[in-house]
């Protein structure tokens, strides 16, 4: 198809923001704001426990101490700290603090002193009878046991999502389309497996953090490494029971996110001290904090029923979803949606019957919250592990079996909403792998072996008929533009695509568009960077606000031309008025505006999709395996990625290198196991083992275009499916070095050596 | 107790607590470039060059580093320059929280080892931890910068 | 406490609640509280020097000037380089000294495992120069380890670990020598601290072939206890212990 041929767009600009991060400028949460309180929060030692009593007069004696808080100084309000558009699909089912303790770190007090000495000092200090309860640490036994964790009576889920706190369910999901039983009946080979996936932390860098003051005003100001300043004042508006006109929520340039800082982790505490102190507060979380009280992945069990025939077409899927919320309930209902919905329509070209089901169940143990691929990493780690099995079973070449059923582009998905693909490159995607020389396993001597495997991903672009973007361009009076935007760049780049996409529409240089976000008082609204949306989304309103700002110009300099504004038309950075040659600049048009002037030089547009186009993605793995110690070293990954159009083609390979070496520190080293307490053993990156550069192979990236008609410039989302071929891609591999099929993550050295063959 | 530290090529002199560490010295004088990652000296993130070594501040007492010369981002931003711009081509600079540790750590490779092989480069800065990248991009940055310096040499030489 | 010489040290070391920080590395990872932390960095303990006979290393080097140094690299056929340069990270290296590496005889060192496999002596301020076997078995005192000592009995040196991740503790480290009183295989990462093996029963003694790698490994494997931790179970350790002994043997054999 001939595309255009674009200025801004399609090309790997510089982000807006390199040269201060680079340089190392003072641009995040902890450099740019004034001393504060030093917010500390003591934390549960046990899994489950009610708080007897409590005594801080000792710690409130310390010097430097301003106060400690309790659970009987706050609201007795519950509300959910999911980053989600309101009603919010989890449940609200949290206190600021609260008296029964859910899992071990959940919060007992709030500490706020002068300095960060007095305030340790203060958290020793404070003494606590706990009434120690029997935890319920198992999820598998989750569902219907006699121990509550959630017993309270002001619980409150909206809507009908299946949640009853008087089950342990956060939520309960079913969806089917055609007879699933009959089609597995009639089919050559039924597989039927279950895999476990743990609760991986995003690990960015930053951890949670924020800044609380009064401002000039007497407002609540909040300065937050967040993806979602819209959705955290209306979160502190409830917790704290002061109306959202009285908060204000700006973020800084943020450390990472993945989703982590789409859940108010920290904001809370901070914002509590400032309304009770009138203080400025900060509270940074400590690494060990980040990874044991964060907002990591679901653990999930997935059960898989697979039914093909004997020529490999994958007629029936069944996928059971058990997902661990853990202790509290953010995206819990959500998360588990995508492993069925975003799994089973890969094989919508054969696919005769699905099933799908998803329990989502309390725990005494870390909450989970929204992590890059928010649960189609797991059901993909699942389903595409089983389908490489029938390959492997039947002796049919994983891809070859794979072109028999996958997704082709105008085919409509019953597993995904009846969606269409509209944009489909998957069928090519499969095809730029050096898959022949690389899928045999090789025999390396001194006990290595060689050897590939392969998984196919899709995810979403956006909520459909949810996520809401908007933005405003204004007219600087020097010709350049101001993009005022409320979504959250977290290192993506976002800033700087949505720039690319104003420059490319009023046909100037990217140096000429600024961008200002996000900040709650002065942003369009936004519901934030998350669900792959920001691209997609928000790219749209640009489009929008970018055609009425034109409109706007327009009439504008029809006031300079003293004619009709229809006589006119925006061109090349120009207006101009086709009947007479005459042309108005940009800066003529700024300065009128600005001069008896009635109609704003800005345009706002909002958009929001009621259709989530899926990006898809091929991932191959090549590793060498030794067979005496169980190591795995990942030789190769390469990765085909159709994002319908690259706005930014530098930023879209970052993502997906950057998505695929948290894949593979999830399938190899990442690992999170607790004490028979409930304690996290991976409490630090001493023993939560992220990749490091040695560990990541070489990384390939090929895009194969498609068009998304309904995306800015035929742009899909890239964000997080970037992370979830690894799995199984790097378990593939492993069973053909081995014989044996991994089920559960991460596959450690010591479980490839132990493990026995199953036949 | 009393220290003196030439920090960035400055003369400071503080009277700190015993036990303070060098990457709260640098932040309490303005060095906001020192970023903590972890508490377990395993990010590389807080990188300073100390008598022209790479070391982790967070594990480094300001007592160690009194009569030391002591240089964080700030006062290299000329040295850095040459260089970042190629990081920044590849968008590899991402959230940036952990840049300043791994440029600190390229500066002390490239002056330790000028013309670095590809392993010599990932085996220099493997304690330097990112999790947005992937890592393949910063190195890519870096062997473009390295080509260019070279192509310029010939050029002028 | 940055003290000005060795008895002044030495002194500030005996009351108890003192402690001699050397890289820091892994001291601020726990949660205890001390009085004085004594610091030797002024006492011209960070050279390492190389004379006829031996290497004298202060206790103050740190992991990186070990790993860089030419002379300890060409005595211990690249061994020293091989142990150290998987250690988290060259800043790390660069903080991390001799010093608090083997005095807090951890398990899993790399350093330790490396120099047991070398005649090698520590110098103790007050009960003065043990070999490093002897060292290692003893227990925590409020000695001062000054220096290592490191003969350079004509010999060759090979060093395997294995990880689960590149820059991670050792699941299981082993070096492997010959000196001229025969052949010393040194495991590490049990997670106990390393052990010494001498091929007492000659299983090495016409020399390393895959055959008698794969014996000495075996004999090795009846001698050695494991157990289980963060990184690695029993059963792997176990599993593992033969194997990397086997490579390091072969290794050996290969800078014979």
């Amino acid at each position: 198809m001939d595309r255009p041929e674009y200025q801004s767009v399609g090309k790997s600009v510089r982000k807006k923001d390199a040269l201060q991060l680079l340089l190392g400028k003072p641009v995040y949460t902890e450099d740019i704001t004034p001393d504060a309180l030093v917010v500390k929060l003591l934390r549960s030692p046990h899994a489950n426990a009610l708080v007897e009593s409590i005594d801080v007069t000792r710690a409130k004696k310390i010097p430097g101490v301003v106060d400690v808080y309790t659970w009987e100084d706050v609201p007795d309000q519950r509300f959910s700290n999911a980053g989600q558009t309101y009603p919010e699909t989890s449940p609200y089912d949290r206190l600021i603090l609260d008296r029964q303790l859910r899992f071990v770190g959940d919060v007992v007090a709030i500490v706020a002193a002068e300095t960060q000495e007095a305030a340790d000092k203060a958290l020793s200090r404070i003494k606590v009878t706990y009434q120690v309860l029997e935890p319920v640490l198992d999820f598998r036994t989750a569902k219907d046991n006699p121990v509550l964790v959630h017993p309270e009576d002001n619980w409150h889920l909206f809507g009908d999502l299946g949640g009853d706190n008087k089950r342990n369910l956060v939520s309960a999901t079913a969806d089917a389309d055609g007879d699933v039983e009959a089609v597995l009946a009639d089919c050559d080979i039924v597989l039927e497996r279950a895999y476990h996936t743990k609760a991986y932390n995003q690990a960015m860098m930053e951890t949670f953090r924020t800044f609380t003051q009064l401002d000039r005003y007497g407002r609540l100001h909040v300065i937050s490494s967040t993806q979602i300043v819209f959705h955290v004042r209306r979160i502190l508006s409830h917790a704290l029971g002061i109306p959202k006109s009285r908060i204000r929520v700006e973020k800084p340039r943020i450390g990472g996110g993945f989703g982590a800082k789409q859940t108010a982790v920290s904001e809370v505490y901070p914002a509590f001290v400032t309304m009770k102190t009138g203080r400025p507060a900060l509270c940074v979380f400590t690494r060990e904090e980040a990874q044991t009280c964060g907002s990591p992945r679901h653990e999930m069990e997935i059960k898989v029923r697979l039914g093909a025939n004997k020529d490999g077409r994958i007629r029936a899927l069944d996928v059971a979803t058990l997902s661990n919320s853990g202790a509290y309930g953010e995206h819990g209902w959500a998360t588990s949606g995508l492993t069925g919905h975003k799994s089973i329509p890969l094989y919508t070209g054969s696919l005769e019957a699905f099933k799908f089901t998803a329990d989502v169940v309390y725990t005494n143990m870390q909450p989970s919250g929204a992590y890059r691929g928010f649960g189609a990493t797991q059901g993909q780690f699942a389903v595409e592990t089983t389908v490489n099995e029938l390959a492997e079973k039947l002796g049919m070449d994983p891809i070859e079996l794979r072109d028999k059923s996958m997704l082709h582009e105008g085919m409509a998905m019953p597993a995904y909403y009846g969606e269409v693909a509209n944009s489909c490159a998957l069928d090519r995607c499969a095809e730029l792998f050096d898959w022949e020389s690389k899928y045999p396993v090789r025999d390396m001597g001194n006990g290595k072996v060689r050897a590939a495997g392969v998984g196919m991903s899709m995810q979403g672009s956006g909520i459909s008929g949810i996520d809401t973007g908007s933005v405003t361009i204004r007219l600087n009076d020097d010709g350049s533009y101001m993009l005022a935007i409320g979504a959250a760049d977290m290192g993506t780049g976002c800033d700087t695509i949505l720039a690319q996409m104003v420059a490319e529409h009023m046909d100037c240089p990217v140096e000429n568009v600024s961008v200002f976000g996000a900040d709650t008082d002065a942003s369009p609204y936004d519901s934030g960077s998350y669900a792959s949306s920001t691209t997609y989304v928000t790219g749209m309103a640009v489009e929008k606000a970018c055609a009425q700002l034109k409109e706007r110009l327009c009439s504008i300099a029809a006031d300079l031309l003293d004619c009709d504004p229809a006589e006119l038309a925006f061109e090349e950075g120009y207006v101009r008025r086709e009947a007479t040659g005459q042309e108005v600049s940009l800066t003529e048009i700024a300065v009128k505006s600005q001069c008896n002037n009635r109609q704003p030089a800005e345009a706002t547009a909002m958009h929001s999709s009621p259709v989530s186009p899926p990006p898809f993605m091929v991932g191959m793995a090549e590793i060498e395996l030794d067979r005496e110690t169980g190591v795995v070293e990942v030789l190769d990954f390469t990765a085909v990625v159709d994002c319908g159009i690259p706005i930014n083609p530098a930023l879209a390979r970052i993502q997906a290198e950057g998505g695929i070496v948290q894949g593979i520190g999830h399938t190899l080293m990442e690992d999170v196991t607790r004490t028979p307490e409930g304690r996290i053993r991976e409490s630090s990156f001493f023993t939560y083992r992220i990749p490091t550069r040695l560990d990541t192979g070489h990384l390939r990236v090929e895009f194969e275009n498609s068009y998304e008609p309904t995306g800015p410039f035929g742009a899909k989302s890239i964000g997080e499916i970037v992370i979830n071929t690894p799995a199984p891609a790097i378990t593939h591999a492993i069973y053909r070095a081995t014989g044996v099929w991994h089920r559960e993550l991460p596959i450690l050295p010591e479980h490839i050596l132990l493990a026995k063959p199953e036949d | 107790m009393e220290v003196k530290i030439k920090l960035n090529g400055t003369l400071v002199s503080d009277d700190v607590p015993a036990d303070m560490l060098l990457i709260d010295f640098v932040r309490a004088h303005g060095c906001y470039s020192v970023k903590r990652g972890c508490e377990t000296s395993s990010c590389g993130l807080c990188t300073v060059l100390m008598d022209d070594q790479p070391v982790l501040s967070c594990s480094t007492l300001v007592a160690r580093a009194d009569g030391r010369s002591v240089y964080t981002l700030e006062g290299l931003q000329a040295e850095a320059s040459e260089f970042v711009g190629f990081i920044a081509d590849q968008g590899a600079d991402q959230c940036g929280f952990c840049n300043p540790g791994f440029v600190m750590n390229t500066i002390a490779l490239l002056r330790e080892n000028p013309d670095p092989t590809d392993e010599e480069i990932l085996a220099y800065l493997s304690g330097n931890l990112c999790r947005c990248s992937g890592y393949a991009g910063q190195q890519r940055g870096i062997r473009a910068f390295l080509d260019s310096r070279k192509a310029g040499e010939v050029q002028h030489g | 406490m940055r003290p000005q010489s060795l008895e002044e040290a030495w002194e500030l070391n005996q009351k108890k609640r003192n402690r001699v920080v050397a890289g820091m590395m892994w001291l601020k990872m726990g949660t205890h509280s001390f009085g004085t932390a004594i610091d030797l960095c002024d006492l011209g303990l960070d050279t390492i020097e190389e004379t006829e006979d031996e290497f004298r290393i202060g206790a103050m080097v740190t992991l990186r000037q070990l790993e860089k140094h030419p002379g300890l690299a060409a005595y211990s056929c690249g061994a020293v380089e091989t142990a150290l340069k998987d250690i988290v990270g060259v800043q790390f290296r660069n903080g991390a000294t001799l010093g608090g590496s083997l005095w807090r005889r951890m398990g899993f060192s790399d350093i330790l495992t490396l120099f047991l496999a070398m005649d090698s002596y520590v110098e103790l301020h007050e009960r003065g120069i043990v070999s490093l076997e002897e060292f290692a078995g003893m227990k925590y005192d409020k000695d001062l380890l000054v220096r290592l000592i490191v003969k350079k009995q004509p010999g060759a040196f090979a060093y395997r670990a294995v990880r689960k991740q590149r820059t991670d503790l050792p699941s299981l480290n082993c070096a492997a020598s010959k000196l001229p009183d025969g052949y010393r295989v040194v495991v590490g990462s049990r997670p106990a601290r390393a052990v010494v093996l001498r091929d007492e029963e000659g299983v090495l003694a016409d020399g390393i072939t895959e055959e008698t790698a794969v014996a000495f490994a075996d004999y090795a494997a009846a001698h050695i206890t494991v157990s289980g931790n963060m990184w690695g179970g029993a059963e792997y350790r176990a599993a593992l212990v033969p194997v990397v002994i086997r490579r390091a043997l072969l290794a050996l054999g290969e800078v014979l």
